[in-house]
């Protein structure tokens, strides 16, 4: 497969197929999965539990379970080269943490609980700080590394500046607080702070704001939105909230049962949806005229699929040929880059009545 | 939604309910209070879907659980169907146990790993009625039918079925007593929206059937504001707002409520991170600070909001808030 990155594409997910090995047989998480990311866009991942949306994600992170996850075929194009076929400690060096950065959605869980946050932040900074160079960074890691003073004082500088980017009040107080000290907002602040300062390109945020309040997921979205923009960094942002995904989002690709289906500008998405399981799952929000529909039936299992398109089973318009095969991308609608999978996409879209 | 059936008083009237928690030190001795519920009183009346919102740690749960008497109440008084339950012994509080029923956020999780789903259904009716097996098999059947699941299933393990599904099966065993009341603790949290979707119908398919009253405890204002017919505010052990849906939603009074309502993304409309404008989380509930408790985040505050407590003023038709400012 040819590297067709474009040259405004950052990353460049191709034909993505992974499975895992379970005990009743290969469940098949990806089925060629395409997704495109441009530099500095954010795009928005949604899609229901188990819809293969975490997978994709530590796929291109490159962190699969290493005993059970098959990548079958497919390529994943960052910046220009193949990550699958990369070299797996210069992807650990010099890639991970470094160039794609990750937000998890409990932050609790990523921070050890009994060393203060700061140790914790400058020890992320020895090994990945953007001021080492790449040959220092790509030294062999078995080998204790040194962390000199000067280097440390720039380091902590820079975090201290970070942290008071995110907005977290006192932030060399925070740094000698343990990690049970602060509150759910201000973790999620730190994660951010912390997915900045190796000054990635790409940032993988899953569900970053699934575990907070309301008020508190404005804030940080509304950072998030802010900090991508002023530090250039492209976001591949993983939901489930669609409301969230309007939000924040430029660009947004939907997944069902390890299917891409639809894949749009923010706009054309939420207001143009050609998909039927996108239609279906945005009339599934609840709003003020009872939008109590829901989808009937359930989520296929992934070890025996169905055939053709994932959703056939499910969909009103499924004729003999999306049991056959997978419909291949094309696009629909006013724009060019609004991209479906469906034979029978809904092309008469009443506008959803702004309020 | 439910006007058919309001003709006696409310079911549920809770007056200045108090729940304390201690807050220890190192040695086991109390440094202070945890006002989980302070001074909390509202009506639920017959019939209707009362939602209780609020931002985690704002003590919803917490009303919903001492209603329940999962909890002990410090003060106050919970009058259920025309009797105080607050200070009840166990004993005589279990016989009320099956007018009102509690649905924990995830009432799959409460099914018995080992026992089939027959016997989980049961279960209820073996300790609080003395009906025989076939008797009670009719009503098990009859309630199963209702929550949307085929008999088939009371053959079936927990871990057969689908999470959707268990959720139905735990919303089966709370019915099968016929409560009036049932509290909802956050019964749509980690729901994909098309399940919820259905889920939701069914809650109010089940209000008509069975004649219910729910306590509807959620953080999901976009939910609540579909099926509640009133909603009650929270912010840090306090009502801050209470009353009709429609007209909390359409001109919130209490500045916290108009934060929380600013908050909600709304596909196709403005976005939330242009014009959000709250800024700070709550302080700590063990040290609140003086007066008004929102007054440390809300832009409105005035010294009077430090000096003492605003009380709940039903000022407005079918509203009331605790604001010195509102108007």
């Amino acid at each position: 497969m040819a590297a067709e990155t474009g040259p405004t594409d950052l990353l460049r997910v191709r034909d993505l197929q992974v499975g895992f090995a379970t005990e009743g047989g290969v469940a098949k998480v990806l089925d060629r999965v395409n997704l495109t990311i441009g530099q500095g866009q954010i795009v928005g991942l949604v899609g229901e539990s188990g819809c293969g949306k975490t997978t994709l994600s530590r796929a291109i992170l490159g962190v699969l379970p290493r005993n059970a996850a098959r990548i079958a075929g497919g390529s994943i194009h960052f910046d220009g080269v193949d990550l699958l076929t990369l070299d797996p400690t210069v992807l650990e060096r010099s890639v991970r943490g470094r160039r794609i950065s990750f937000i998890p959605q409990d932050p609790y869980g990523s921070f050890n609980p009994v060393f203060p946050i700061g140790s914790q932040i400058m020890e992320l900074m020895k090994w990945k700080s953007p001021a080492l160079s790449e040959r220092e960074a790509a030294r062999n890691t078995w080998l204790p590394r040194l962390h000199g003073r000067r280097r440390f004082r720039e380091d902590r500088a820079r975090v201290l500046d970070l942290l008071r980017s995110v907005q977290l009040p006192d932030p060399e107080a925070i740094l000698a607080k343990y990690p049970h000290e602060v509150s759910g907002g201000q973790r999620q602040r730190l994660m951010i702070a912390m997915a900045l300062l190796t000054e990635p390109k790409l940032i993988i945020a899953d569900e970053p704001t699934t575990a907070l309040d309301v008020t508190i997921q404005a804030q940080i979205l509304k950072l998030l939105r802010r900090l991508a923009t002023e530090h250039r960094v492209a976001v591949l942002f993983t939901t489930h909230d669609l409301g969230t995904a309007w939000e924040i989002c430029d660009r947004v690709t939907v997944m069902y049962a390890g299917q891409e289906m639809e894949e749009a500008p923010s706009d054309g998405f939420f207001n143009r949806p050609s998909h039927p399981y996108t239609a279906r799952l945005l009339s599934s929000l609840p709003s003020r005229d009872g939008g109590l529909v829901g989808i009937p039936g359930d989520i296929p299992s992934l070890v025996d699929p169905p055939g053709g398109c994932r959703f056939h089973p499910r969909c009103d318009f499924a004729t003999e040929v999306c049991r056959r095969e997978r419909p291949g991308p094309s696009s629909i609608g006013p724009d060019s880059d609004h991209v479906v999978r469906c034979y029978h996409p809904v092309v008469d879209h009443p506008r959803r009545a702004a309020p | 939604m439910s006007d058919s059936h309001t003709e006696a008083g409310p079911i549920l009237d809770i007056r200045g309910l108090k729940k304390y928690f201690p807050i220890r030190n190192a040695w086991g001795r109390r440094t202070g209070w945890l006002k989980a519920l302070d001074d909390v009183s509202l009506t639920v009346r017959r019939g209707e879907i009362l939602g209780i919102v609020g931002e985690s740690g704002c003590g919803k749960s917490t009303l919903g659980k001492t209603l329940m008497g999962i909890h002990r109440s410090t003060a106050g008084e919970i009058v259920f169907e025309g009797n105080d339950i607050a200070g009840l012994a166990p004993s005589a509080a279990r016989e009320l146990r099956r007018d009102l029923q509690y649905s924990y956020q995830d009432p799959g999780a409460s099914l018995d790993p080992r026992w089939k789903i027959r016997r989980s259904l049961h279960e209820p009716l073996v300790v609080h009625s003395d009906l025989g097996y076939d008797a009670r098999e009719r009503r098990v059947r009859d309630i199963l039918r209702a929550v949307g699941l085929p008999p088939g299933h009371l053959d079936l393990y927990p871990h057969e079925i689908s999470g959707g599904q268990q959720r139905r099966v735990g919303l089966a065993r709370i019915l099968t007593l016929h409560p009036s009341l049932i509290i909802l603790d956050e019964p749509t949290s980690g729901l994909d929206v098309s399940v919820q979707a259905t889920i939701l119908k069914l809650f109010l398919d089940l209000l008509a059937e069975f004649r219910l009253t729910y306590l509807f405890i959620s953080h999901d204002l976009s939910v609540v504001r579909m099926i509640c017919d009133r909603v009650a505010v929270m912010y840090l052990g306090k009502v801050v707002e209470i009353g009709d849906t429609e007209t909390v939603f359409a001109s919130p009074r209490h500045p916290y409520t108009q934060s929380l309502l600013a908050a909600i993304p709304e596909i196709g409309g403005r976005r939330v991170t242009d014009t959000f404008w709250l800024e700070g989380e709550p302080p700590n509930p063990g040290d609140l600070p003086s007066g008004c408790r929102f007054r440390t985040r809300c832009p409105l505050a005035v010294p009077r909001c430090a000096e003492s407590e605003p009380a709940l003023r039903a000022d407005w038709p079918g509203q009331a808030a605790a604001c010195f400012l509102a108007e």
